[in-house]
């Protein structure tokens, strides 16, 4: 038998303390046993990201020795790096989960893509209706997501157990107070919830937690010779044929990693030589800048993020 | 955030390896921004390195657009989070923020000074293991601080620190902080907060809130950061008996029956005698389980899962004790209640209770008092309005199992639940048990309802006509008594307006004694199934909540709800009562369809439209439904 609390080499915490990620692990666990008690369609929606890659392994942790009582939902739109859909689908196979891929037919239908349709309009249509879409089709009433409250100033409010409208809204005014660990996940008809258990994890817990439970993670977010061009100073990568180069424009490649990962085209990727995941963390604590700044979705404006929840993106 | 920036480049593993056991803190922080409260945190965030350099540029820019410190950085912007809120100059909510340090890492509940504060401060408060109380050094002990510090003691924090900010504006001065000192302790002392610890500084120049202020010589202690890393705050609930809400029960096989929990309270081992409550069988633990392996101990804060080594039968709300220190179990209790919703609290009404993992119908009574925040005082109160205290008795539909909220938060504390809209309206903390609800059972009677009903030749049940005042009610209700007499049934007829003339005589018309009214009638209308009679009701009842609480009251199959439904216009171009043209000409308040709302059923058993019905033939569908259901032959 081991004990979390008499592990090997924790006798710097007294007897009868947890550790802040055991603290927040156990936090996690509660969250989502609560939520899935009180629910009768939970998903867990899956990004293929680190936090995603946590979210899963708190999951496997809460309901341990059953599997989690409800399948994986990725919103795909078809831009995302060629490694994360093989990393998506071997997770789910070694796991044995249930995965769901949803992609708005009407994306693509349309060929929605970032190049011709530009950032907003193509993480509108594909994530924010591809969600609203696949959240209807299963009657999902519940739906775990990975946010976290240091990512963002106005997520710092949000709640971890989050009201969503018939129509997906998000509205500040009707968030529910939460006291204590009591959560209240009742809803009206058509109303749903989306359910955050990392919302009090930072980038650094993550990426610590990642490290102490040795969570696979996608091998994106380790440095690697990858073909990329310089747009304004963000580097893209060229992961396949569909990238548009401008004219002389020829793709370099140079050691980098990413900090984030969304679809190819609109993730800025970083010059790095950390190619383990203490040399990401090293290179992370060293680092001044931070996390979503790689993300060009939130360039729109200090408070897009805002406006987006409103609209029913996470 | 490049604390400890020697370690991270020469031995990551080494520095990673120190992190990991670091512990947790979580604070509350309580003033206004006049107090520099936005600066304080934005301080320890921006001193802790956790200011991101993209950060720092939108707040330059944020600071030369909106700041309100000259050309300098203006820390609180760091913190405001909608931008609704950032454009108003205040933030209206519970905010939380994050930083750490090479000892712990913080969450900081991040709470408004101003006066809708006490929904945001509570509720930042219930998960707080201490508390930071801003006091301006020139203006000392407030109102606002005693009402701050009233909550917290409320809400059970027992650490609290007062930061005595903007030294720097009363020249460092000893006598200042000294007669704040002074002032301060003689009133937490009333109120029961003794662990206190005093610490002068500026939050805008940063003495005292990382670095040792070399311009206060005179103060001896720790500076907040120092406090905050080394203050002890988790030992009291690993010395409490073992608690554990059963949350989930784990049956992955036939083979295997865990009941996942949190652990709230406790140490529990394998073998330890346990005992599950309400039911109060006992058993012992047989394992403890996790994905990390059995252990041989858990601890208050960890979530795992517990086997049991008889097969007895527990489920989601139960809750796992101590066998040798077990929880209360009650079903009547004295609390605080908050109330945090804009509509008013409505004694009588029965809303949800969620406590723990359990969820259970309950019935507030009158507030015994309100409690006004700034200066304790108790004063009289019928209802709670938002942001509202008072103190309340409590029945509830079933018992559950608690502990008064000094002993543990978990188990002592509650939310309370709108039935119809789900939103959270109130959160309260009980205190203990009414001795009555031990003593006082139903008293076991010889002749009962079924005893009764035999010797009538029919069933007894409810018929509930509600509709706006003039719709024709009453009309239908008296056709409807007539023909049942006729056939021999026995009933009784509850007519608003005869009601108020007696056993409700004391209730006006606000939205709160309009519930209290209809409980009565449906506790009467109750006693009157239970005597064997067929009961006509005939009340406006406008709100579908107590329309509901009427009919959960009777068994399924003994209510009829009758909808008399009739346009507004209509009915106010019949006002038989002449009240419609008083209450248009502001002579009577609270009106139901002029100045007071009406919830017509979602679906009624009868729905009666009177302006294509008869009330003749209304009286004849509803005979006929009283047969269909069995009431009458």
């Amino acid at each position: 038998m081991t004990d979390i609390v008499d592990r090997p080499s924790s006798d710097r915490i007294p007897a009868g303390r947890l550790t802040h990620l055991q603290r927040l692990e156990a936090e996690a666990i509660h969250i989502m046993r609560e939520a899935v008690a009180e629910s009768d369609r939970p998903a867990m929606l899956y990004s293929v990201g680190k936090d995603s890659s946590v979210m899963l392994h708190l999951a496997i942790k809460a309901f341990y020795p059953s599997l989690p009582p409800f399948p994986l939902v990725h919103v795909d739109t078809t831009w995302k790096f060629n490694e994360m859909y093989a990393f998506r689908d071997q997770t789910a196979a070694r796991l044995g989960l249930d995965l769901i891929v949803h992609q708005n037919p009407e994306c693509v239908a349309r060929g929605i893509n970032p190049f011709d349709h530009g950032s907003a309009v193509h993480t509108d249509m594909w994530k924010t209706e591809g969600l609203k879409q696949v959240i209807d089709q299963h009657r999902f009433d519940l739906c775990f997501g990975g946010a976290r409250r240091d990512e963002e100033k106005s997520r710092a409010k949000e709640r971890v157990f989050s009201v969503r409208s018939a129509q997906h809204q998000w509205d500040p005014k009707r968030q529910r107070p939460e006291l204590w660990s009591t959560y209240n996940a009742r809803r009206s008809n058509g109303e749903t919830l989306r359910v955050f258990p990392i919302s009090n994890w930072t980038e650094l817990d993550v990426w610590q937690y990642v490290h102490l439970e040795q969570i696979p993670i996608v091998p994106l977010y380790y440095s690697a010779p990858r073909p990329v061009v310089d747009r304004d100073g963000v580097l893209i990568m060229v992961d396949d044929d569909r990238m548009r180069l401008g004219d002389g424009e020829l793709p370099m490649v140079k050691n980098v990693r990413f900090r984030t990962l969304g679809c190819y085209p609109l993730s800025g990727a970083i010059e790095s030589d950390a190619d383990s995941l203490t040399g990401i963390i090293q290179e992370m604590l060293l680092t001044t800048t931070s996390e979503r700044q790689g993300r060009i979705i939130d360039f729109d404006g200090s408070a897009s993020m805002e406006k987006k929840k409103q609209e029913g993106y996470f | 955030m490049a604390h400890a920036s020697d370690l991270i480049a020469s031995d990551i593993d080494a520095y990673l390896e120190s992190h990991q056991y670091k512990s947790l803190l979580r604070f509350i922080t309580c003033g206004s921004v006049d107090d520099g409260k936005s600066t304080l945190i934005g301080r320890l965030l921006y001193e802790s390195h956790l200011v991101f350099e993209d950060h720092l540029a939108t707040l330059a820019a944020d600071s030369a657009k909106v700041g309100t410190q000259g050309g300098d950085l203006d820390f609180a912007l760091l913190l405001d989070g909608l931008s609704a809120e950032r454009e108003q100059g205040i933030t209206i909510d519970v905010a939380y923020r994050f930083f750490s340090t090479e000892r712990r890492k913080f969450i900081v509940a991040d709470t408004p000074g101003h006066e809708q504060y006490t929904r945001n401060m509570v509720t930042g408060a219930s998960t707080a293991d201490l508390a930071v109380i801003l006091i301006d050094a020139r203006k000392g002990v407030l109102t606002q601080t005693r009402r701050h510090s009233f909550l917290v003691s409320l809400l059970g924090i027992k650490r609290v620190v007062v930061a005595i900010n903007k030294m720097d504006l009363v020249d460092y001065s000893h006598e200042v902080y000294s007669a704040i000192e002074t002032e301060y302790s003689d009133f937490a002392g009333r109120i029961g907060l003794d662990d206190i610890t005093f610490i002068p500084l500026s939050a805008l120049k940063g003495d005292n809130v990382v670095d040792v202020s070399q311009r206060m010589r005179w103060y001896h202690g720790p500076t907040l950061m120092g406090h905050l890393e080394t203050v002890q705050v988790d030992d009291d609930l690993a010395e409490a008996p073992f608690r554990m809400p059963v949350q989930w029960v784990n049956r992955p096989n036939l083979d295997f029956r865990g009941f996942s929990g949190r652990i709230v309270g406790g140490t529990i081992r394998p073998g330890d005698l346990v005992r599950v409550l309400p039911a109060g069988t006992t058993s012992k633990v047989d394992r403890i389980v996790t994905f990390d392996g059995d252990l041989d101990r858990a601890i208050a804060g960890q979530s795992v899962t517990i086997t049991l080594a008889d097969e007895i039968d527990a489920s989601r709300g139960d809750l796992i004790c101590a066998g040798d220190a077990p929880a209360e179990v009650a079903d009547q209790f004295e609390a605080h209640i908050v109330w945090m919703h804009e509509d008013e609290m409505l004694p009588g009404r029965s809303y949800l209770m969620k406590i723990g993992t359990r969820t259970v119908g309950v019935t507030l009574g009158h507030p015994k008092y309100r409690i006004d925040v700034n200066n304790l005082d108790h004063l009289a109160a019928t209802t709670l309005d938002l942001n509202e205290i008072g103190v309340c008795n409590l029945s509830l539909d079933r018992p559950i199992p608690f502990d008064p909220y000094d002993h543990n938060r978990e188990t002592g504390g509650f939310v309370i639940i709108d039935k119809l809209t789900h939103n959270t309206v109130g959160a309260g903390l009980l205190h203990f048990a009414l001795r009555r609800s031990h003593n006082i059972h139903w008293q076991k009677v010889q002749v009962d309802k079924q005893a009764r009903t035999e010797i009538n030749n029919h069933r007894s049940g409810v018929v509930w006509f509600t509709g706006l005042s003039g719709s024709g009610k009453s009309t239908i209700a008296n056709i409807v008594e007539s023909k049942l007499h006729l056939l021999g049934v026995r009933t009784y007829l509850l007519d608003g307006d005869n009601v108020r003339h007696g056993l409700n005589r004391d209730l006006g018309f606000t939205d709160a004694d309009r519930v209290e009214n209809i409980r009565r009638i449906a506790e009467v209308s109750r006693l009157m199934v239970d005597a064997g009679l067929v009961v006509l009701v005939s009340f406006i009842s406008p709100f579908r909540a107590e329309r509901q609480l009427a009919r959960s009251r009777v068994e399924q199959g003994e209510f009829i709800e009758v909808h008399v439904d009739t346009p507004l216009d209509v009915a106010e171009s019949r006002d038989p009562k002449g009240l419609y043209a008083k209450a248009r000409a502001g002579e009577l308040a609270n009106f139901t369809g002029i100045d007071s709302p009406y919830e017509p059923p979602e679906v009624a058993e009868v729905h009666v439209d009177t302006t294509s019905m008869s009330a003749e033939s209304a009286a004849d569908a509803i005979i006929a439904t009283l047969q269909s259901i069995g009431i009458i032959a």
